[in-house]
């Protein structure tokens, strides 16, 4: 079965500037997957390429085992939730689930009432009195009733307050559980994913950093401390993600395949969110590595 | 995507074609009134000889309603600053174009029916308006007789301009990505493209018709520019009144040479050699009185006079040129094809930068 996303070589340049560079990625279907990075990472614009809202300059991507396409079959399998999740203010709920009908051959009517009849939303409020969430939440409905393969959501939960957040995911998982599609949301924040994904793809400037399942990353990565010592002379079985310094300690974050056996090591588990930071630090101190090196060209 | 494109537009449709019902009652009720009128004052009085009171008493009827044929300039302006601009940047600028192209409907479709069926609506509004105003304004526009001064609020013309102004507001919209510039853009390249098209294009659209003559300069004490031209009949547009050397160079406007600001007698210098130099216009061809030159402040003499009217009538021409009023309705069409071309070819293009600009 081919992967619900996959993507080699994938850039996308606006002006002189990359979005996103280089991106090599396979995400294999059935999952839950978080996209996570800082502001600015790239996120929008590597979930716009898969929607096919925007065209690659570098690279090909493929969604379900085809290039994103304007075409109504393609468009039919894949739901997507763009950021600010945007719906038509001067349409009331009941016209957007309208529109989903008139728009989508495979739409699902009684899914999409019973939704918005369970979150309590009233049918004749206009898209531009609705709150944040609700906004969320009618944008979520749509992309479900659309019976997707893939669900593409850009920061769903971005601009909702800690409780509609927590209602929002739980809404999504039940809907996941119903109707096993796949599912890629992006997040800047590390704990609104970590209750849901069980994927994981850290971007940071704009290139991807790590991907892989959270267990399987959880497992192959550790913080060891110790005393000082040259990350570069530990040996090929681990790669330093980060690292840190004092006169005389040093704290590292590697990734490892098998036990780290040095005893001089205290060695600990990473939760997911030390796991992200580590990446993201590294890809910051990269790109000011690299500055510095243009620094010395020019 | 048929029913998206009228639940979001209705609301404006339906406004659009109410005030156009509205007018329709109100041209139904006075159209025939005017008609009567125009029988029963204009014609008995035409007949009788001097009309000008019966006629300026008729074509000052309904001012109000009058008025609506100048409003129908302004509406493809209005009709493009209003539903072409929005129309696209609306939907970017709220980021609503992702939800409405992640739909099962590509959006080449979106994009063929939201302006299929707004374009649609644009025109209709704009060509049953111009087509009412035509039709109850013909009475006047008989006995105004000057067709082209209402050349671009009757007729076929605002189908062409309302298509062109809808088509301009879409792509302004879509490049600007943003309304409010959109509408602006809108409004100002329409408004400088018409002027334009009206100035520079419309009265060359046809080649324009001339009439050449001689001109004859006033005898003395008889002042004003020479001779009454051969003019155009009354209804036709004259475009130009221009005086020309032999050499086809123009010299001045409406009968008169632009030489120093001064009329005929005055531009006359001597030569020498009994010969005299008419100002812009070069050398007379005929030979002067030798007492040609008159004492300051003195009237020339009559022989001086004859031979300068000679010189004026042998060297000057006046040149018309004008369209004739037959030529209405070809220029019409000329003029409706312009812009519905030019709508076209905006079209065309709005559909090319989509697939360019978003995948």
């Amino acid at each position: 079965m081919s992967a619900a996303l996959a993507a080699r070589g994938l850039g996308k340049q606006y002006g002189r500037r990359w979005a996103l560079s280089d991106c090599t990625l396979d995400i294999p279907r059935g999952r839950v997957v978080g996209l996570v990075g800082p502001n600015g990472a790239g996120k929008t614009t590597l979930l716009q390429l898969a929607a096919g809202l925007l065209r690659p300059t570098a690279g090909t991507i493929e969604v379900l085992g085809r290039p994103p396409s304007d075409d109504a079959g393609q468009l039919g399998r894949v739901g997507f939730v763009a950021q600010d999740t945007p719906v038509y203010s001067a349409l009331s709920v009941a016209d957007h689930l309208r529109l989903g009908a008139w728009l989508n051959p495979r739409w699902d009517q009684e899914v999409a009432q019973r939704r918005i009849g369970q979150l309590g939303l009233d049918p004749k409020q206009r898209g531009g009195k609705l709150s944040g969430g609700q906004r969320a939440q009618l944008a979520l409905t749509l992309a479900v009733a659309k019976r997707p393969e893939l669900l593409i959501m850009d920061e769903p939960v971005a601009s909702l307050d800690p409780l509609a957040r927590r209602e929002f995911l739980q809404q999504l998982m039940a809907a996941v559980a119903e109707d096993q599609f796949s599912i890629v949301l992006s997040s800047h924040l590390v704990a609104d994913l970590e209750r849901v994904c069980d994927y994981l793809v850290v971007l940071a400037s704009s290139r991807v950093q790590v991907a892989g399942e959270v267990d399987g990353l959880l497992a192959a990565h550790r913080r060891l401390t110790g005393p000082r010592r040259d990350p570069a002379a530990l040996g090929p079985d681990l790669q330093v993600v980060d690292a840190s310094h004092t006169d005389v300690q040093s704290t590292l974050v590697v990734r490892c395949d098998g036990p780290v056996h040095d005893p001089a090591w205290t060695v600990e588990e990473l939760s997911l969110e030390d796991l992200v930071l580590a990446y993201m630090g590294r890809a910051r101190q990269q790109g000011r590595a690299a500055q510095r090196r243009l620094g010395v060209l020019r | 995507m048929i029913q998206l494109t009228w639940r979001q537009f209705r609301a404006q449709a339906t406004v659009a074609f109410g005030a156009l019902a509205v007018i329709a009652v109100l041209f139904a009720i006075t159209g025939p009134q005017l008609v009567h009128l125009y029988h029963t004052s204009v014609v008995p009085c035409q007949a009788q000889g001097d009309c000008s009171v019966a006629t300026s008493a008729f074509v000052s009827r309904d001012g109000l309603l009058q008025g609506l044929g100048l409003v129908l300039v302004a509406v493809p302006a209005v009709i493009g600053v209003f539903w072409g601009a929005p129309l696209v940047a609306r939907e970017l600028e709220a980021g609503t174009y992702q939800l409405a192209w992640t739909q099962s409907v590509p959006r080449k479709r979106w994009l063929a029916v939201k302006l299929g069926l707004v374009g649609l609506a644009s025109v209709t509004v704009a060509g049953l308006l111009s087509l009412m105003v035509t039709w109850w304004s013909s009475p006047i526009d008989r006995v105004n007789a000057d067709p082209f001064a209402v050349f671009d609020h009757r007729g076929i013309v605002p189908f062409g301009y309302a298509a062109f102004a809808f088509a301009l507001g879409v792509t302004a919209g879509m490049l600007l990505r943003r309304t409010v510039p959109a509408m602006v853009v809108t409004l100002v390249a329409f408004a400088g493209i018409r002027v334009a098209v009206t100035r520079w294009v419309r009265p060359y659209l046809i080649t324009p018709l001339r009439i050449v003559s001689a001109v004859v300069p006033p005898s003395p004490g008889n002042g004003g520019p020479g001779n009454p031209p051969a003019a155009p009949s009354p209804g036709d547009w004259a475009l130009a009144d221009q005086t020309i050397n032999a050499a086809g160079q123009v010299i001045g406007q409406n009968g008169a040479i632009s030489y120093g600001g001064g009329r005929f007698g005055i531009l006359f210098s001597p030569a020498g050699d009994g010969r005299m130099t008419l100002g812009g216009a070069g050398l007379c061809p005929n030979r002067f009185p030798a007492q040609s030159g008159a004492a300051p402040g003195g009237q020339p003499s009559a022989a001086f006079n004859q031979a300068a009217r000679e010189c004026v009538t042998r060297l000057v021409r006046q040149v018309l040129t004008y369209q004739p009023t037959s030529r209405y309705w070809p220029l019409q069409w000329y003029e409706l094809a312009i812009f519905a071309g030019l709508a076209l070819i905006l079209a065309g293009f709005s559909f090319w930068w989509m697939r360019r600009r978003f995948a």
